[in-house]
Protein backbone atom coordinates (compact mmCIF):
# COMPACT_ATOMS: atom_id res chain seq x y z
CA UNK A 1 0.00 0.00 0.00
CA UNK A 2 1.57 3.55 -0.80
CA UNK A 3 1.54 6.27 1.48
CA UNK A 4 -1.23 8.08 -0.78
CA UNK A 5 -3.43 5.30 -0.19
CA UNK A 6 -3.27 4.42 2.85
CA UNK A 7 -4.52 8.17 4.04
CA UNK A 8 -7.40 8.45 1.21
CA UNK A 9 -10.59 7.90 2.93
CA UNK A 10 -12.76 8.56 -0.53
CA UNK A 11 -11.66 8.78 -4.01
CA UNK A 12 -14.27 8.97 -6.98
CA UNK A 13 -12.75 8.03 -9.52
CA UNK A 14 -14.41 9.57 -13.66
CA UNK A 15 -17.88 8.81 -12.19
CA UNK A 16 -20.94 8.87 -14.30
CA UNK A 17 -24.54 8.93 -13.32
CA UNK A 18 -27.38 8.71 -15.05
CA UNK A 19 -31.14 8.26 -13.78
CA UNK A 20 -32.90 5.68 -15.82
CA UNK A 21 -35.79 8.21 -16.85
CA UNK A 22 -38.55 10.42 -15.42
CA UNK A 23 -42.20 10.69 -16.80
CA UNK A 24 -41.14 11.65 -19.94
CA UNK A 25 -38.86 8.90 -21.09
CA UNK A 26 -35.79 11.02 -20.95
CA UNK A 27 -33.22 10.02 -18.92
CA UNK A 28 -31.03 12.15 -16.40
CA UNK A 29 -27.61 12.63 -16.57
CA UNK A 30 -26.71 13.80 -12.49
CA UNK A 31 -22.86 13.37 -12.72
CA UNK A 32 -21.13 13.77 -15.61
CA UNK A 33 -17.56 12.63 -15.20
CA UNK A 34 -16.55 13.44 -11.57
CA UNK A 35 -12.95 12.48 -9.86
CA UNK A 36 -12.54 13.43 -6.64
CA UNK A 37 -10.97 12.49 -3.21
CA UNK A 38 -11.08 12.95 -0.06
CA UNK A 39 -8.74 12.33 2.94
CA UNK A 40 -8.57 11.12 6.22
CA UNK A 41 -9.34 13.60 8.82
CA UNK A 42 -10.57 16.08 6.25
CA UNK A 43 -13.28 18.42 6.60
CA UNK A 44 -14.53 19.38 3.00
CA UNK A 45 -17.71 21.42 1.75
CA UNK A 46 -19.56 21.06 -1.49
CA UNK A 47 -21.62 23.44 -2.65
CA UNK A 48 -23.72 23.78 -5.36
CA UNK A 49 -27.33 24.50 -6.37
CA UNK A 50 -30.11 22.63 -6.16
CA UNK A 51 -29.65 19.74 -9.04
CA UNK A 52 -25.76 19.99 -9.36
CA UNK A 53 -25.29 16.38 -8.37
CA UNK A 54 -24.33 17.23 -4.98
CA UNK A 55 -27.03 14.66 -3.34
CA UNK A 56 -26.63 12.23 -5.96
CA UNK A 57 -22.79 12.31 -4.88
CA UNK A 58 -23.40 11.71 -1.11
CA UNK A 59 -25.80 8.87 -2.41
CA UNK A 60 -22.65 6.79 -4.27
CA UNK A 61 -20.07 7.62 -1.48
CA UNK A 62 -22.88 5.43 1.12
CA UNK A 63 -23.07 3.00 -1.48
CA UNK A 64 -26.85 3.95 -1.44
CA UNK A 65 -26.45 4.04 -5.37
CA UNK A 66 -23.92 2.83 -7.69
CA UNK A 67 -22.26 4.58 -10.79
CA UNK A 68 -23.35 3.80 -13.94
CA UNK A 69 -19.65 4.49 -15.31
CA UNK A 70 -16.51 4.68 -12.97
CA UNK A 71 -15.94 3.82 -9.94
CA UNK A 72 -16.26 4.96 -5.71
CA UNK A 73 -13.80 3.87 -3.44
CA UNK A 74 -14.60 4.14 0.35
CA UNK A 75 -11.71 3.18 2.47
CA UNK A 76 -10.01 1.65 -0.39
CA UNK A 77 -12.95 -0.68 -0.83
CA UNK A 78 -14.85 -0.41 -4.18
CA UNK A 79 -18.42 0.21 -3.83
CA UNK A 80 -19.34 -1.84 -6.74
CA UNK A 81 -18.34 -5.52 -4.45
CA UNK A 82 -21.76 -6.79 -3.03
CA UNK A 83 -19.60 -7.60 -0.36
CA UNK A 84 -17.97 -4.51 0.40
CA UNK A 85 -21.51 -2.91 1.32
CA UNK A 86 -22.07 -3.22 5.22
CA UNK A 87 -18.39 -1.95 5.64
CA UNK A 88 -18.86 0.64 3.48
CA UNK A 89 -21.90 2.02 4.96
CA UNK A 90 -20.71 1.58 8.45
CA UNK A 91 -17.78 3.29 7.31
CA UNK A 92 -19.55 6.34 5.27
CA UNK A 93 -22.12 7.41 8.04
CA UNK A 94 -24.76 9.92 6.69
CA UNK A 95 -26.49 12.33 8.50
CA UNK A 96 -29.62 13.89 6.73
CA UNK A 97 -31.61 17.22 6.00
CA UNK A 98 -35.03 16.51 7.88
CA UNK A 99 -34.60 15.12 11.83
CA UNK A 100 -37.54 13.58 11.78
CA UNK A 101 -36.79 11.08 8.91
CA UNK A 102 -34.10 9.87 10.91
CA UNK A 103 -35.56 9.04 14.24
CA UNK A 104 -36.88 5.16 14.39
CA UNK A 105 -37.09 4.32 18.53
CA UNK A 106 -38.85 6.09 20.94
CA UNK A 107 -36.39 7.18 23.85
CA UNK A 108 -32.99 9.13 22.68
CA UNK A 109 -30.43 6.30 23.84
CA UNK A 110 -32.53 3.48 22.16
CA UNK A 111 -32.60 5.62 18.99
CA UNK A 112 -28.32 5.90 19.46
CA UNK A 113 -28.52 2.24 19.87
CA UNK A 114 -30.29 1.15 17.22
CA UNK A 115 -27.40 0.88 14.66
CA UNK A 116 -24.67 -1.08 16.72
CA UNK A 117 -27.66 -3.47 17.25
CA UNK A 118 -28.05 -3.59 13.61
CA UNK A 119 -24.24 -4.51 13.67
CA UNK A 120 -24.38 -7.37 15.75
CA UNK A 121 -22.71 -5.80 18.51
CA UNK A 122 -22.58 -7.34 22.06
CA UNK A 123 -25.04 -5.88 24.51
CA UNK A 124 -22.33 -4.16 26.78
CA UNK A 125 -20.68 -2.88 24.19
CA UNK A 126 -23.68 -0.68 22.77
CA UNK A 127 -23.97 0.76 25.96
CA UNK A 128 -20.69 1.89 26.10
CA UNK A 129 -21.12 3.32 22.30
CA UNK A 130 -24.26 4.97 23.13
CA UNK A 131 -22.67 6.62 26.13
CA UNK A 132 -19.74 7.68 24.44
CA UNK A 133 -21.61 8.88 21.47
CA UNK A 134 -24.21 11.03 23.55
CA UNK A 135 -21.55 12.76 25.34
CA UNK A 136 -19.53 13.24 22.21
CA UNK A 137 -22.17 15.49 21.13
CA UNK A 138 -23.26 16.37 24.64
CA UNK A 139 -26.82 15.01 24.99
CA UNK A 140 -25.93 12.89 28.01
CA UNK A 141 -28.91 14.39 30.12
CA UNK A 142 -30.98 13.51 27.41
CA UNK A 143 -30.29 10.32 26.95
CA UNK A 144 -33.99 9.09 28.35
CA UNK A 145 -36.25 11.96 26.81
CA UNK A 146 -38.26 10.77 24.02
CA UNK A 147 -36.86 12.23 20.84
CA UNK A 148 -39.88 14.35 19.84
CA UNK A 149 -39.75 16.37 22.65
CA UNK A 150 -36.59 17.85 21.88
CA UNK A 151 -35.78 21.06 19.34
CA UNK A 152 -34.53 20.31 15.67
CA UNK A 153 -30.82 21.23 16.78
CA UNK A 154 -31.13 18.42 19.54
CA UNK A 155 -32.98 16.02 16.85
CA UNK A 156 -29.83 16.50 14.54
CA UNK A 157 -27.55 15.75 17.48
CA UNK A 158 -29.18 12.60 18.00
CA UNK A 159 -28.98 11.66 14.55
CA UNK A 160 -25.37 12.50 14.50
CA UNK A 161 -24.88 10.30 17.56
CA UNK A 162 -26.65 7.50 16.04
CA UNK A 163 -24.22 7.34 13.36
CA UNK A 164 -21.27 7.74 15.81
CA UNK A 165 -22.20 4.74 17.23
CA UNK A 166 -21.29 2.81 14.43
CA UNK A 167 -18.05 4.18 14.62
CA UNK A 168 -17.46 5.22 11.42
CA UNK A 169 -14.44 6.47 9.67
CA UNK A 170 -16.63 9.10 8.28
CA UNK A 171 -19.57 10.77 7.76
CA UNK A 172 -21.32 13.07 4.85
CA UNK A 173 -23.43 15.39 6.41
CA UNK A 174 -26.63 16.45 3.60
CA UNK A 175 -27.67 19.69 4.18
CA UNK A 176 -28.32 18.89 8.05
CA UNK A 177 -28.64 22.39 9.06
CA UNK A 178 -31.65 23.41 6.29
CA UNK A 179 -34.43 22.76 8.36
CA UNK A 180 -33.26 24.37 11.75
CA UNK A 181 -33.77 27.58 13.31
CA UNK A 182 -30.23 29.88 14.03
CA UNK A 183 -29.48 28.49 17.11
CA UNK A 184 -30.46 24.82 16.35
CA UNK A 185 -28.01 25.75 13.38
CA UNK A 186 -25.11 26.80 15.23
CA UNK A 187 -25.51 23.86 18.03
CA UNK A 188 -25.42 21.35 14.81
CA UNK A 189 -22.10 23.30 13.10
CA UNK A 190 -20.71 23.39 16.19
CA UNK A 191 -20.79 19.38 17.00
CA UNK A 192 -19.47 18.82 13.16
CA UNK A 193 -16.83 20.75 13.67
CA UNK A 194 -15.88 19.21 17.02
CA UNK A 195 -15.93 15.96 15.68
CA UNK A 196 -13.72 16.50 13.35
CA UNK A 197 -11.10 18.55 15.48
CA UNK A 198 -11.16 16.26 18.44
CA UNK A 199 -11.92 13.04 16.84
CA UNK A 200 -10.01 13.00 13.47
CA UNK A 201 -13.44 12.27 11.92
CA UNK A 202 -13.56 12.96 8.14
CA UNK A 203 -16.88 15.36 7.36
CA UNK A 204 -17.90 15.88 4.16
CA UNK A 205 -20.30 18.64 4.27
CA UNK A 206 -22.93 19.38 1.72
CA UNK A 207 -24.87 22.97 2.01
CA UNK A 208 -26.66 26.17 1.12
CA UNK A 209 -25.30 28.13 3.91
CA UNK A 210 -21.30 29.72 2.67
CA UNK A 211 -20.44 30.99 6.13
CA UNK A 212 -20.68 26.70 7.57
CA UNK A 213 -17.81 25.86 5.23
CA UNK A 214 -15.28 29.10 5.79
CA UNK A 215 -13.31 26.92 7.93
CA UNK A 216 -13.22 24.15 6.02
CA UNK A 217 -9.88 22.54 4.42
CA UNK A 218 -11.32 22.30 1.56
CA UNK A 219 -13.86 23.39 -0.92
CA UNK A 220 -15.59 21.12 -3.93
CA UNK A 221 -18.32 23.09 -6.04
CA UNK A 222 -20.62 21.37 -8.56
CA UNK A 223 -22.02 22.64 -10.99
CA UNK A 224 -24.77 20.73 -14.04
CA UNK A 225 -22.91 17.12 -12.79
CA UNK A 226 -19.64 18.05 -12.89
CA UNK A 227 -16.84 19.38 -10.64
CA UNK A 228 -16.43 23.44 -11.63
CA UNK A 229 -14.13 24.27 -8.90
CA UNK A 230 -11.94 23.19 -6.01
CA UNK A 231 -9.53 24.67 -3.78
CA UNK A 232 -9.26 26.01 -0.02
CA UNK A 233 -11.99 28.36 0.85
CA UNK A 234 -9.95 31.93 0.53
CA UNK A 235 -9.37 30.64 -3.30
CA UNK A 236 -12.95 29.43 -3.79
CA UNK A 237 -14.83 32.33 -2.30
CA UNK A 238 -13.15 35.25 -4.08
CA UNK A 239 -14.54 34.28 -7.18
CA UNK A 240 -17.64 35.92 -6.17
CA UNK A 241 -18.58 36.66 -9.75
CA UNK A 242 -17.92 33.39 -10.85
CA UNK A 243 -20.07 31.38 -7.92
CA UNK A 244 -22.85 33.69 -8.91
CA UNK A 245 -23.33 32.85 -12.31
CA UNK A 246 -23.89 29.33 -11.11
CA UNK A 247 -26.27 30.35 -8.37
CA UNK A 248 -24.75 30.05 -5.49
CA UNK A 249 -23.48 33.05 -2.54
CA UNK A 250 -20.34 33.96 -1.10
CA UNK A 251 -19.88 34.55 2.78
CA UNK A 252 -20.80 38.35 3.56
CA UNK A 253 -18.07 39.99 4.47
CA UNK A 254 -16.60 38.59 0.87
CA UNK A 255 -18.95 40.01 -0.67
CA UNK A 256 -18.73 43.37 0.84
CA UNK A 257 -15.14 43.45 0.17
CA UNK A 258 -15.60 42.61 -3.50
CA UNK A 259 -18.46 45.52 -3.61
CA UNK A 260 -16.02 47.91 -1.86
CA UNK A 261 -12.49 46.85 -4.61
CA UNK A 262 -15.13 47.65 -7.51
CA UNK A 263 -15.44 51.16 -5.82
CA UNK A 264 -11.61 51.00 -5.77
CA UNK A 265 -10.31 50.77 -1.98
CA UNK A 266 -7.70 48.66 -1.51
CA UNK A 267 -8.86 45.71 0.47
CA UNK A 268 -7.98 42.27 -0.14
CA UNK A 269 -10.48 39.79 -2.32
CA UNK A 270 -10.13 37.19 0.18
CA UNK A 271 -12.17 38.43 2.97
CA UNK A 272 -13.87 36.17 4.80
CA UNK A 273 -14.65 36.57 8.53
CA UNK A 274 -15.33 40.29 10.62
CA UNK A 275 -12.25 40.15 11.73
CA UNK A 276 -10.80 39.86 8.89
CA UNK A 277 -13.07 43.01 8.10
CA UNK A 278 -12.10 44.76 10.58
CA UNK A 279 -8.39 44.63 10.33
CA UNK A 280 -8.57 45.59 6.57
CA UNK A 281 -10.67 48.52 7.16
CA UNK A 282 -8.67 49.77 9.97
CA UNK A 283 -5.42 49.46 8.92
CA UNK B 1 -56.78 44.43 4.75
CA UNK B 2 -55.80 45.35 8.28
CA UNK B 3 -55.42 42.62 10.74
CA UNK B 4 -55.91 43.95 14.42
CA UNK B 5 -54.53 41.35 17.11
CA UNK B 6 -56.63 42.23 20.65
CA UNK B 7 -55.20 40.59 23.87
CA UNK B 8 -54.58 37.29 22.08
CA UNK B 9 -53.37 34.19 24.36
CA UNK B 10 -53.57 30.52 23.07
CA UNK B 11 -52.68 27.42 25.58
CA UNK B 12 -52.36 23.95 24.00
CA UNK B 13 -53.70 21.14 26.18
CA UNK B 14 -55.06 23.78 29.06
CA UNK B 15 -55.74 21.91 31.95
CA UNK B 16 -53.52 18.67 30.96
CA UNK B 17 -50.38 17.69 32.40
CA UNK B 18 -48.98 19.11 28.67
CA UNK B 19 -50.16 22.43 28.90
CA UNK B 20 -48.22 24.88 27.46
CA UNK B 21 -48.95 28.81 26.87
CA UNK B 22 -47.98 28.99 23.30
CA UNK B 23 -49.10 33.01 23.14
CA UNK B 24 -49.16 35.22 26.14
CA UNK B 25 -51.40 38.32 25.81
CA UNK B 26 -50.64 39.93 21.92
CA UNK B 27 -51.99 42.86 20.81
CA UNK B 28 -50.08 44.56 17.58
CA UNK B 29 -51.94 45.99 14.29
CA UNK B 30 -50.86 45.24 11.17
CA UNK B 31 -51.61 48.32 8.59
CA UNK B 32 -53.89 47.58 4.88
CA UNK B 33 -51.34 46.93 2.56
CA UNK B 34 -48.01 46.49 4.57
CA UNK B 35 -45.35 44.47 4.46
CA UNK B 36 -44.41 42.20 8.28
CA UNK B 37 -41.68 40.34 9.05
CA UNK B 38 -41.80 37.82 12.05
CA UNK B 39 -39.08 36.39 13.67
CA UNK B 40 -38.37 34.12 16.82
CA UNK B 41 -36.42 30.96 17.32
CA UNK B 42 -38.22 27.43 17.15
CA UNK B 43 -41.28 27.50 19.66
CA UNK B 44 -41.35 31.41 20.10
CA UNK B 45 -45.40 31.06 19.01
CA UNK B 46 -44.50 32.02 15.68
CA UNK B 47 -46.83 29.81 13.82
CA UNK B 48 -49.30 29.44 16.58
CA UNK B 49 -49.58 33.33 15.96
CA UNK B 50 -50.17 33.43 12.10
CA UNK B 51 -52.62 30.07 12.28
CA UNK B 52 -54.90 32.46 14.75
CA UNK B 53 -54.91 35.16 11.42
CA UNK B 54 -57.55 32.89 9.56
CA UNK B 55 -59.03 31.42 12.23
CA UNK B 56 -57.26 27.88 12.04
CA UNK B 57 -57.36 27.97 15.85
CA UNK B 58 -59.80 29.63 18.26
CA UNK B 59 -57.61 31.85 20.75
CA UNK B 60 -57.98 30.63 24.53
CA UNK B 61 -58.30 34.32 25.33
CA UNK B 62 -58.74 37.79 22.80
CA UNK B 63 -59.13 38.43 19.32
CA UNK B 64 -58.46 38.64 15.86
CA UNK B 65 -60.04 41.48 14.04
CA UNK B 66 -59.46 41.12 10.02
CA UNK B 67 -61.29 44.79 8.38
CA UNK B 68 -63.07 45.81 11.31
CA UNK B 69 -64.88 42.40 11.76
CA UNK B 70 -64.02 40.08 14.93
CA UNK B 71 -63.21 37.06 12.93
CA UNK B 72 -64.12 34.72 15.99
CA UNK B 73 -67.52 36.96 16.25
CA UNK B 74 -68.79 36.43 13.15
CA UNK B 75 -70.82 33.01 11.99
CA UNK B 76 -69.09 30.46 9.73
CA UNK B 77 -70.24 30.98 6.82
CA UNK B 78 -68.62 34.48 6.71
CA UNK B 79 -65.16 33.19 7.99
CA UNK B 80 -65.10 30.64 5.59
CA UNK B 81 -65.55 33.69 3.23
CA UNK B 82 -63.38 35.62 5.06
CA UNK B 83 -60.52 32.90 5.19
CA UNK B 84 -59.91 32.98 1.28
CA UNK B 85 -59.03 36.55 1.40
CA UNK B 86 -56.28 35.35 3.98
CA UNK B 87 -53.84 33.22 2.50
CA UNK B 88 -51.54 30.93 4.31
CA UNK B 89 -48.42 29.35 2.48
CA UNK B 90 -47.38 26.73 5.15
CA UNK B 91 -43.85 25.71 5.59
CA UNK B 92 -42.80 23.46 2.72
CA UNK B 93 -46.22 23.67 0.99
CA UNK B 94 -45.35 21.49 -1.80
CA UNK B 95 -45.67 18.73 0.76
CA UNK B 96 -49.46 19.46 0.45
CA UNK B 97 -49.70 19.28 -3.81
CA UNK B 98 -52.03 16.04 -4.62
CA UNK B 99 -53.46 16.95 -8.05
CA UNK B 100 -52.09 15.38 -11.10
CA UNK B 101 -51.27 18.16 -13.14
CA UNK B 102 -49.79 21.66 -12.07
CA UNK B 103 -52.96 23.52 -13.71
CA UNK B 104 -55.36 21.29 -11.37
CA UNK B 105 -53.48 21.55 -8.51
CA UNK B 106 -53.10 25.74 -8.42
CA UNK B 107 -56.89 25.51 -9.53
CA UNK B 108 -58.04 23.57 -6.36
CA UNK B 109 -58.55 26.45 -4.17
CA UNK B 110 -60.74 28.79 -6.53
CA UNK B 111 -62.65 26.02 -7.53
CA UNK B 112 -63.99 25.63 -3.66
CA UNK B 113 -64.53 29.25 -3.82
CA UNK B 114 -67.40 28.02 -6.54
CA UNK B 115 -66.10 30.82 -9.65
CA UNK B 116 -66.70 29.94 -13.04
CA UNK B 117 -64.68 27.80 -15.27
CA UNK B 118 -63.35 31.22 -16.82
CA UNK B 119 -62.34 32.97 -14.32
CA UNK B 120 -60.54 29.67 -12.36
CA UNK B 121 -58.60 29.46 -16.00
CA UNK B 122 -57.57 32.74 -16.04
CA UNK B 123 -56.66 32.76 -12.21
CA UNK B 124 -54.78 29.79 -12.40
CA UNK B 125 -52.94 31.70 -15.39
CA UNK B 126 -52.13 34.78 -13.76
CA UNK B 127 -50.47 32.90 -10.89
CA UNK B 128 -48.50 30.69 -12.24
CA UNK B 129 -47.10 33.54 -14.07
CA UNK B 130 -47.20 35.23 -11.01
CA UNK B 131 -44.31 32.98 -9.33
CA UNK B 132 -42.20 33.60 -12.34
CA UNK B 133 -42.87 30.01 -14.13
CA UNK B 134 -44.24 29.41 -17.51
CA UNK B 135 -47.75 28.55 -17.88
CA UNK B 136 -47.85 26.48 -21.24
CA UNK B 137 -44.67 24.73 -20.25
CA UNK B 138 -45.79 23.55 -16.83
CA UNK B 139 -49.41 23.20 -17.15
CA UNK B 140 -49.29 19.64 -17.82
CA UNK B 141 -46.92 18.62 -15.61
CA UNK B 142 -46.76 16.40 -12.61
CA UNK B 143 -46.52 19.01 -9.80
CA UNK B 144 -44.22 15.54 -8.34
CA UNK B 145 -41.84 15.77 -11.48
CA UNK B 146 -40.74 19.16 -10.58
CA UNK B 147 -37.94 20.69 -9.12
CA UNK B 148 -38.01 21.47 -5.32
CA UNK B 149 -38.13 25.07 -6.04
CA UNK B 150 -40.58 24.64 -8.47
CA UNK B 151 -42.39 22.72 -6.99
CA UNK B 152 -42.44 25.09 -4.16
CA UNK B 153 -43.82 28.08 -6.49
CA UNK B 154 -46.69 25.99 -7.78
CA UNK B 155 -47.70 25.45 -3.85
CA UNK B 156 -47.63 29.67 -3.50
CA UNK B 157 -49.58 29.92 -6.99
CA UNK B 158 -51.99 27.91 -5.45
CA UNK B 159 -52.66 29.90 -2.83
CA UNK B 160 -52.27 33.08 -4.88
CA UNK B 161 -54.85 31.71 -6.84
CA UNK B 162 -57.73 32.65 -4.19
CA UNK B 163 -56.60 36.30 -4.53
CA UNK B 164 -56.17 36.66 -0.99
CA UNK B 165 -55.90 40.56 0.54
CA UNK B 166 -53.23 39.03 3.00
CA UNK B 167 -50.84 36.87 2.25
CA UNK B 168 -48.73 34.94 5.12
CA UNK B 169 -46.07 33.07 4.42
CA UNK B 170 -44.19 30.92 6.67
CA UNK B 171 -40.70 30.34 5.70
CA UNK B 172 -41.15 30.19 2.31
CA UNK B 173 -37.17 30.00 1.39
CA UNK B 174 -36.40 27.12 4.15
CA UNK B 175 -34.49 24.20 1.85
CA UNK B 176 -33.89 26.64 -1.01
CA UNK B 177 -30.39 27.17 -2.46
CA UNK B 178 -29.36 30.98 -3.06
CA UNK B 179 -30.71 31.53 -6.19
CA UNK B 180 -33.83 29.74 -5.13
CA UNK B 181 -34.06 32.20 -2.07
CA UNK B 182 -33.63 35.27 -3.82
CA UNK B 183 -36.07 34.50 -6.89
CA UNK B 184 -39.24 33.55 -4.56
CA UNK B 185 -38.22 36.41 -2.60
CA UNK B 186 -38.02 38.63 -5.15
CA UNK B 187 -41.32 37.34 -6.47
CA UNK B 188 -43.13 38.06 -3.28
CA UNK B 189 -41.94 42.06 -2.82
CA UNK B 190 -43.06 42.36 -6.64
CA UNK B 191 -46.38 40.65 -5.50
CA UNK B 192 -46.53 43.42 -2.69
CA UNK B 193 -46.00 46.40 -4.20
CA UNK B 194 -48.30 45.51 -7.65
CA UNK B 195 -51.44 44.00 -6.06
CA UNK B 196 -51.10 45.83 -2.99
CA UNK B 197 -51.95 43.20 -0.32
CA UNK B 198 -50.55 42.42 3.22
CA UNK B 199 -48.05 40.46 3.60
CA UNK B 200 -46.53 38.59 6.47
CA UNK B 201 -43.38 36.54 6.51
CA UNK B 202 -42.53 34.45 8.96
CA UNK B 203 -38.25 33.67 8.66
CA UNK B 204 -35.31 32.63 10.37
CA UNK B 205 -33.42 34.84 8.28
CA UNK B 206 -32.38 38.18 9.34
CA UNK B 207 -30.83 39.15 6.35
CA UNK B 208 -33.94 38.24 4.47
CA UNK B 209 -36.34 40.11 6.58
CA UNK B 210 -34.33 43.18 7.13
CA UNK B 211 -34.38 44.02 3.37
CA UNK B 212 -38.03 43.38 2.53
CA UNK B 213 -39.99 44.58 5.58
CA UNK B 214 -41.55 47.74 6.63
CA UNK B 215 -41.48 46.37 10.55
CA UNK B 216 -40.15 43.12 11.88
CA UNK B 217 -42.39 41.56 14.54
CA UNK B 218 -39.86 39.84 17.20
CA UNK B 219 -41.48 37.02 19.41
CA UNK B 220 -39.60 35.38 22.09
CA UNK B 221 -41.41 32.41 24.64
CA UNK B 222 -45.25 33.87 23.18
CA UNK B 223 -44.58 36.82 23.77
CA UNK B 224 -43.33 40.22 21.69
CA UNK B 225 -40.22 41.58 22.16
CA UNK B 226 -40.31 43.85 19.59
CA UNK B 227 -42.71 45.25 16.84
CA UNK B 228 -40.96 48.07 15.17
CA UNK B 229 -38.49 48.98 11.80
CA UNK B 230 -36.00 47.05 10.67
CA UNK B 231 -33.45 49.51 11.64
CA UNK B 232 -34.66 49.96 15.39
CA UNK B 233 -35.01 46.34 16.01
CA UNK B 234 -31.00 45.37 14.51
CA UNK B 235 -29.54 47.45 16.47
CA UNK B 236 -30.63 45.56 19.82
CA UNK B 237 -28.01 43.30 19.19
CA UNK B 238 -27.81 41.93 22.99
CA UNK B 239 -31.18 41.64 23.40
CA UNK B 240 -31.63 39.87 20.17
CA UNK B 241 -28.63 37.76 21.49
CA UNK B 242 -29.91 36.33 24.95
CA UNK B 243 -33.20 35.13 22.76
CA UNK B 244 -31.46 32.83 20.34
CA UNK B 245 -31.49 35.35 17.58
CA UNK B 246 -28.50 36.70 15.52
CA UNK B 247 -28.38 40.18 13.62
CA UNK B 248 -26.66 40.14 9.87
CA UNK B 249 -22.94 39.79 10.18
CA UNK B 250 -22.74 43.21 8.31
CA UNK B 251 -24.40 44.60 11.43
CA UNK B 252 -21.87 42.77 13.56
CA UNK B 253 -19.40 44.31 11.47
CA UNK B 254 -20.87 48.27 11.80
CA UNK B 255 -20.47 47.75 15.77
CA UNK B 256 -16.69 46.69 15.50
CA UNK B 257 -15.93 49.38 12.95
CA UNK B 258 -17.07 51.91 15.44
CA UNK B 259 -14.34 51.91 17.75
CA UNK B 260 -12.15 53.38 14.76
CA UNK B 261 -14.84 55.50 12.95
CA UNK B 262 -17.61 57.08 16.06
CA UNK B 263 -19.42 58.20 13.66
CA UNK B 264 -20.37 55.18 11.59
CA UNK B 265 -24.34 54.16 11.89
CA UNK B 266 -24.89 51.07 13.24
CA UNK B 267 -28.40 50.19 11.83
CA UNK B 268 -27.05 49.04 8.57
CA UNK B 269 -28.00 45.15 7.50
CA UNK B 270 -27.56 44.70 4.27
CA UNK B 271 -24.64 44.62 1.93
CA UNK B 272 -25.54 47.15 -0.04
CA UNK B 273 -26.03 49.80 2.58
CA UNK B 274 -22.81 48.35 4.37
CA UNK B 275 -20.56 49.37 1.40
CA UNK B 276 -21.91 52.94 1.36
CA UNK B 277 -21.85 53.70 4.72
CA UNK B 278 -17.86 52.33 5.12
CA UNK B 279 -17.18 54.40 1.66
CA UNK B 280 -19.17 57.35 3.06
CA UNK B 281 -16.94 57.36 6.49
CA UNK B 282 -13.50 56.30 4.97
CA UNK B 283 -13.78 58.51 2.38
CA UNK B 284 -15.08 61.47 4.45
Amino acid sequence: MTMESKNRMIDVRNVYFTYPHNNENESVVALDGVSLHIEKGEFVGIIGHNGSGKSTLSKLLNAIIFPTQGDVIVSGLNTKDQENLWTIRQTAGMVFQNPDNQLVATIVEEDVAFGPENLGVPPQEIRERVDRALAVVEMQAYAHQKPHQLSGGQKQRIAIAGILAMEPECIIFDEPTAMLDPSGRREVMETIKRLNRDKDMTVIHITHFMEEIVAADRIIVLDKGKVVMEGEPRTIFRQVKRLKEIGLDVPQMTELAYELRKEGLKIADDVLSIEEMVNALCQ
Amino acid sequence: MSVEIKNLSHTYSEGSPFEFKALKDINITIEDGSFIGIIGHTGSGKSTLIQHLNGLLTPSSGTVIVDGKDIFETKKAELIALRHHIGLVFQYPEHQLFEETVQKDVAFGPKNQGLNEEEIDQRVRQSIKMVGLDFDAIKDKSPFELSGGQMRRVAIAGVLAMEPSVLILDEPTAGLDPRGREEILAQIKLLHSQKQITVILVSHSMEDIGKMVDKILVMNEGEVVFFDTPNRVFTEISTLESIGLAVPEVTYLMRRLKEKYPEIREDVFTVEAAKKEILKVIRG
